[in-house]
Formats: structure tokens, sequence, C-alpha cells
């Protein structure tokens, strides 16, 4: 015998994100999903992005990781409320670990929740956390063939960010096959070029986020 | 990875239905999966050959449909169906596109007894 069922697999997921989407918008928090591969530079573009926003906005950071709390301890020395969130072997967060960290936030006091996504171009972009945004970061080392092979991450993202862009010369990298493949699946999408080690790029990166941020709680 | 917690909800969804129609097996689950879903059928069924022991499901078969990448042109204005590896308008080659389907897993329905 059969029977119809036409359940959506992903339905637990969506519920739970619109529940912390209705949490944190009741308590005027943005909160913005950042992805990129492992050694992108999430960590320390946050860090950056960090120390512009932070006269303006009250800031907050999920350090999503399989494992550790190094990255959890670099934003806590900037002395912001910083979590780590340990998946112990997921390949990304879900919504149901982000409603299970809420709580260890004072979110009446916040303006803005980064969450730092497990290092992966796959499976965090599938899954829906509550983010007001997104941002993706991609770096040169990587390759520029990345929007092609992951093509997800960079069409279901608000903002694409190309990092070290001071190791330009030294790589095979066109960064008009990355320009042209974002236009593409993403053709709305900005892009910045950045170099957060020469911290080329920052302030315009930051700038977009600010007005951003601030469309997202008006 | 994360099949694995893609199953723990495939095989609560066969449960429940099964349950509700009063079948006491779970023979196969028929699933419909979008290109950019990231589900992997074969992966599916490992997890399941092991969440599955002890319960109705013990045994059950995925079967997976694959759904289009459904597209409208911006530029054309047209709809249609595209590759994952190559992303363009089928109709004027134009690359802004906006994706109407291609994300989607579903479990659609269950051969029981």
């Amino acid at each position: 015998m059969e029977i119809t069922v036409m359940h959506q697999v992903m339905e637990w997921n969506e519920d739970v994100s619109a529940e912390v989407r209705a949490e944190l918008r009741k308590n005027r928090v943005c909160l913005i999903n950042v992805m990129g591969s492992p050694g992108t530079g999430k960590t320390t573009l946050l860090t950056s992005l960090i120390a512009k926003l932070r006269r303006e906005f009250s800031i907050g950071v999920i350090e999503g990781d399989i494992t550790g709390q190094i990255d959890a301890e670099k934003i806590a020395a900037l002395q912001i409320p910083s979590v780590q969130l340990n998946t112990d072997g997921a390949c990304h967060i879900e919504a149901m670990s982000i409603r299970k960290i809420l709580p260890q936030f004072d979110l009446e006091k916040l303006d803005v929740l980064f969450v730092e996504n497990i290092g992966n171009l796959v499976c965090p972009a599938e899954f829906d956390i509550g983010e007001n945004f997104r941002i993706t970061i991609l770096s040169v080392p990587e390759g520029d063939d990345k929007v092609k092979k992951y093509p997800l991450m960079f069409t279901d993202t608000d903002c694409l960010v190309v990092n070290k862009c001071d190791m330009l010369p030294y790589f095979d990298f066109h960064l008009k096959t990355v320009q042209d493949d974002y236009r593409g699946v993403n053709p709305e999408g900005p892009l910045f070029l950045v170099s957060n080690r020469t911290g080329w790029g920052i302030p315009e990166l930051a700038e977009h986020l600010r007005m951003r941020i601030r469309d997202e709680l008006a | 990875m994360h099949e694995l917690a893609i199953t723990e909800s495939i095989l609560k969804i066969a449960l429940e239905s099964a349950e509700q129609h009063g079948a006491k097996r779970v023979r196969a689950i028929r699933l419909a999966i979008g290109p950019f879903s990231g589900v992997v059928p074969e992966c599916v069924q490992t997890y399941l050959d092991v969440l599955a022991k002890g319960t109705a499901a013990e045994g059950a078969k995925i079967e997976a449909r694959q759904l289009p990448l459904r597209v409208r042109c911006r530029d054309c204005g047209k709809e249609g169906e595209v590759s994952r590896t190559r992303i363009e308008c089928p109709f004027c080659g134009g690359l802004r596109l906006e994706r109407l389907s291609g994300k989607e897993c579903t479990v659609e329905n269950l051969e029981v007894e």
C-alpha cells in the first residue's frame, strides 16, 4: 500500500529559525551569519569589523566550531560577549543550536549578534539559522573557481567579501572570474574586495554593514 | 554529514505517517530532492539503516526522485530548467537568474504494509 505524505524535511529547521527570528526582532537584535572556508579569515575579519562597529552598536558573537574554544577566546579578548558553539562533528550550525544558545546573551543590551559558522562552503548555506542577512567570505589563496564549485554558498548570500587581496600578485587568481561567476548566480549581491592584513577595503565593508544593520534595526 | 539530522527528520515523518495510517511496516520512503538541497540519497540510506533498527521502518529503502533546478531569467523574463553546472538562461544565455526551485527535500509518499 502506498500512502501520500508530502512533508518538507527541513521544516523543523525552518520552524525554529522563524522562532529565533521572532525572538531577535522582539529584542531588536540583528543576526549576521558569517560563512566561508576554514582559513579564509572569518575570525580575523570579524575582529576588524567589530573594532569599526562597536562604537555605534553593542555586539555579541557566537563562534561555531566543530571543537575547541580558540575563536571564542580571541573574541572574548576584545571584551565582547562571546559564546563558543561546538557542533561535535557536525558540518554546519542549525537554528536549534542558536535557539539553545540565545539565553546566554543579554539580548536587551545587544544590537548585533554575529554568528561565525563552521568553516565549510557546502552545508552552512543550506540551513537558515534565523539570520537577518548573510556574509560569505572567500580568500585569494582558495582559488577563483569556488563560485562555480559551490554555487549555493554564493547564490544564497547577501554580501560577498574577497579577502587577502594583498596576495593577488602571488596567486593565479583571476578576480574577473569570481566577479562574473558571482554576478551570474547572485546578480544583485554586493561584492567587497579587502585585505584584512593591510586594512585595505575594510572601511568600505564596515560602512556597508553599518547601513545594513541600521536598516534591519529600524 | 548533515544527512544524519535530515535522516532523523525523515524517519520521524515516516513513522508518524505510518502510524496515522495504521501501517505496521514501512518498506520504502520516497523523497523528492532538488539539486541544491545538499541531500545525498545514498548517505540518507546509510544513516537510515542504523537509525531505523528496531522501528517499523527497519530495512526501509530510500527512493529519491530528482527535481529540476528552475529559474526565471531577469533579462528575457522566461522560466526554464538549468543544470547546476551550467547556470545560464536556456533561452537567451543571460546570467541574471532568479531561482524558483531546487532546494527542496520532501517526503512524498511511503510504501507500507
